[in-house]
């Protein structure tokens, strides 16, 4: 019996796994989080960047990885404009400029209304040509982008008006969920000029271990998955609440929390099936050896 | 002859300005103008693409062949995304310029490409990626077996990381203090020694073997040793 | 057909190259050093310059030391062996093979190592006269796959049976594409299935799809983070350098199994950098007379 569990068929495993992610959303679970020292080197880095400085945000993602990195970019968007940063969107992914439009929406004009664009933010879209795109914007921004997303020009928009390089901005953000991301921010960004600016990145949960060797040398942050985003989510929301619409704060700066829930049963599961696969093994084996 | 040579003297002349252009700020403008000119040939290249999309599925139609019916909802669907984005069908009227249709935006859920994307493509996109929870718990039942010392390793390393990457861990181990001489045993801590050191050193060898991999394989193109992906005809 | 005036003009080509780089990078180290101000060098970069200097060297250093004829030791990759075994599976079952030259342009030299993969793939598969599939999410790959096939039916002898219909685009679409090919792998079943090239989150929605059709699944990546999917689902992985010493192996030609030696020479100086640095670094912790040389030593090695 325990033997033959090992050749089960893997749709039980789906259904397991759907309802392991299915409950847990359903029934609104929620744990408690505590920020570790990868998120609070994110915090701290947008901290660090003097109030009004021009930062960089790149939405390298697309709806596929929006699950978890979405809840990221809300997150940071709120903390840059809670410390008056003022903010130039890009995409280095065809889809990361509805992305950004998305954020923008949501939380940049829902919490800080005052924002101008051209003033205090801009967005410039998306460019082809991954990693080149880089390279190009370390020598000579207004090369690779000439106009803003919707074609006017970067000279009439005073936020870029005087934007040359990289070099200009304080910070740079890369929302990332694979190539071109984190790593070409930082391999093409970073050692063109180093000392220049911070990057910081929040990064899909399979790409940490690719983005690790840059942390905190090269990348001063980082978030990583679902849980990155629930911590730094609680930094944000704790140092930055919204008197005027806390509960909608809560919903939009609270969606890795939620997250979390599924996450942790998912876990279990996968424990258990582990151990299942395993048992199955050893039971298979003893069969074999009897006979 | 020229079909070989010249696609090489172009890769060994780009790969070379591309080198130069990292060390010499002199040469930086000419490696600019070589990354201008792929970012002009990759748009180009859509085109190529797009021609072979509808060839491919309009002969599978023609000769209805089987699954000419994916065949058909493909070219359907290219159409009229192009159609939307290219006529800008039903954009926004722009404030500045209201009575010019082209200046209009069509990338809000307001018009037909915006909500295409919005209610179709975003969700079927996430779909996929979500299907990697099913796949993943699949993959790991079939292969996580503790056959030898390697795989028991493994095993605890997966366990250790799994729990201490939601809130059981902190609920098992966060209990025993940080500063204590058992912080070792919280799983946190051991989350964090496994990935930033275990993990950090095994991919840095990786990375440094690809790295090397990479300056070989690029020098074995950019010098013409290896052509195997020119024709030969 | 090859004439004698172009070979030689070929190889003077090559020879030319291969004497122009290193001297070309030496020139400008030499220059650098001598014209530090100038603005003809960025300064910051000439360890970074000297490193790639040396490696570079030592990789064209194993290409001359091939073509003087010397016996060359590469180990054997199991995963490479296996090839043939699986294209045969595939001809006996009567099914196609299925290669997924991964999901970037031929920008990315991961796509240039997995169309090489597919050359020697194809030239097998042309001989064992197995239908051979090769979708692609780059025009680009499409256009250089087709002409490697081509070449290898031509190489194999059966330019006949090559049929370029079978080498198509899909689309640049991350998650379509996935959807596409493994709709296909599905309900068509192919009993080989390669996955050579750069991968991202597709990597484990196809191997475990061709897993669960029970295809001979073999893989090679330089993603470190795709590696583990393909390493739990697939027959046989080829790991980082191991995937772009495969266009080396497989071609069997000596100046290509030369520059794979000549790495090794640069590993050498990674490890010893590394041990160098780890000793000083740990007996500056003890003698902190020594923490300006493991500083300098940083220092020069660009951190």
């Amino acid at each position: 019996m325990l033997a033959r569990l090992g050749g089960i068929d893997r749709r039980w495993i789906f259904l397991a796994m759907g309802l392991s992610i299915a409950v847990p959303i359903l029934l609104k679970l929620r744990f408690p989080e505590v920020p570790g020292p990868m998120a609070k080197a994110t915090f701290n880095a947008i901290e660090s960047v003097p109030e009004g400085s021009r930062v960089l945000l790149s939405f390298d993602y697309d709806p596929g990885s929006a699950g978890e990195l979405q809840p990221m970019a809300n997150a940071i968007v709120h903390h840059c404009a809670a410390r008056g940063h003022k903010i130039v969107f890009m995409a280095l992914w065809p889809l990361g400029k509805q992305m950004a439009e998305g954020t923008i929406k949501d939380v940049l004009l829902e919490f800080h209304p005052t924002y101008t664009y051209g003033k205090d933010y801009v967005q410039l879209g998306y460019k082809a040509g991954n990693e080149a795109v880089v390279k190009l914007m370390a020598t000579n921004v207004p090369q690779q982008y000439s106009t803003d997303a919707a074609g006017a020009a970067l000279a009439s928009l005073p936020i870029v008006a005087d934007l040359a390089k990289l070099a200009d901005f304080k910070l740079i953000a890369s929302l990332s969920a694979g190539y071109p991301g984190a790593k070409e921010w930082v391999q093409y960004a970073n050692s063109a000029d180093p000392e220049a600016f911070k990057v910081i990145s929040g990064s899909t949960g399979v790409q940490v271990s690719q983005l690790l060797p840059y942390y905190p040398a090269q990348m001063e942050g980082m978030l990583v998955a679902v849980k990155g985003a629930a911590e730094y989510e609680m930094l944000v929301t704790a140092k930055y609440p919204s008197s005027e619409k806390p509960a909608l704060l809560a919903e939009r700066l609270g969606q890795g929390r939620v997250r979390m829930g599924p996450q942790l049963v998912a876990h279990l599961l996968m424990i258990g099936l582990i151990i299942l696969g395993n048992v199955a093994m050893v039971a298979g084996r003893a069969r074999g050896g009897a006979r | 002859m020229l079909q070989r040579t010249v696609p090489m003297a172009i890769l060994s002349l780009s790969g070379l300005i591309l080198m130069l252009a990292y060390f010499s700020p002199m040469t930086t403008s000419w490696g600019e103008t070589v990354l201008d000119w792929f970012n002009i040939l990759a748009a180009v290249a859509f085109v190529l693409g797009a021609g072979n999309l509808l060839a491919v599925n309009l002969e599978k139609i023609s000769s209805r062949r089987a699954g000419w019916a994916y065949a058909a909802i493909t070219l359907i669907a290219f159409f009229l995304m192009l159609g939307f984005g290219l006529l800008k069908v039903g954009a926004v009227p722009n404030a500045e310029h209201p009575t010019v249709a082209f200046a209009g935006g069509y990338e809000t859920a307001a018009s037909p490409f915006g909500w295409t994307y919005e209610y179709i493509f975003s969700p079927l996109t996430a779909t996929m990626f979500a299907m990697l929870a099913f796949y993943v718990a699949s993959a790991a039942f079939r292969a996580f077996r503790a056959k030898n010392i390697e795989s028991i390793l493994l095993l605890g390393t997966a366990f250790i990381i799994l729990l201490a990457q939601t809130a059981a861990g902190m609920f098992l181990t966060g209990w025993i203090p940080e500063e204590s001489a058992f912080a070792f045993l919280r799983l946190d801590w051991m989350k964090v020694a496994i990935t930033e050191h275990i993990q950090t050193a095994g991919m840095r060898a990786i990375t440094i073997g690809i790295a090397l991999g990479v300056v070989a394989t690029s020098l074995r193109l950019i010098l013409g040793i290896d052509k195997s992906y020119l024709s030969k005809s | 057909m090859d004439r004698p005036h172009l070979t030689c003009l070929r190889r003077t080509s090559t020879r030319l190259f291969v004497a122009a780089t290193p001297i070309l990078l030496l020139a400008t180290t030499v220059t650098a050093a001598a014209e530090e101000q100038s603005g003809w060098i960025n300064t910051a970069r000439v360890p970074l310059l000297i490193a790639l200097v040396l490696i570079c060297g030592a990789v064209i250093a194993g290409i001359a030391i091939a073509r003087t004829g010397r016996p060359l030791h590469i180990r054997k990759l199991a995963a490479l062996d296996a090839v043939e075994e699986a294209i045969g599976r595939a001809t006996e079952m009567g099914r196609s093979v299925l290669f997924v030259p991964g999901i970037q342009d031929m920008t990315d030299i991961q796509t240039v190592a997995g169309v090489t993969v597919l050359g020697r793939v194809a030239k097998i598969a042309a001989e064992y006269d197995a239908r051979l599939e090769v979708p692609t999410a780059r025009s680009i790959v499409m256009a250089a796959a087709r002409e490697t096939v081509r070449a290898a039916h031509y190489s194999a002898g059966r330019p006949e049976s090559y049929n370029e219909a079978n080498i198509y685009y899909i689309t640049d679409e991350q998650f379509g594409y996935v959807a596409a090919v493994t709709g296909k792998m599905v309900r068509e079943k192919p009993a080989a299935c390669f996955y050579m090239g750069a991968f991202y989150a597709e990597s484990l929605l196809f191997a475990e799809n061709g897993n669960s059709i029970g295809a001979i699944q073999i893989a090679g990546t330089a993603e470190p983070s795709q590696l583990p999917f393909f390493v739990a689902a697939c027959d046989y992985t080829l790991i980082g350098e191991e995937f772009f010493a495969a266009s080396a192996y497989l071609s069997g030609e000596r100046d290509q199994l030369g520059s794979v030696k000549g790495q090794d020479f640069g590993k050498l100086l990674i490890t010893a950098a590394i041990l160098i640095g780890c000793a000083l670094a740990t007996a500056a912790v003890f003698m902190p007379s020594l923490t300006d040389a493991a500083s300098t030593f940083k220092a020069i090695l660009g951190g």
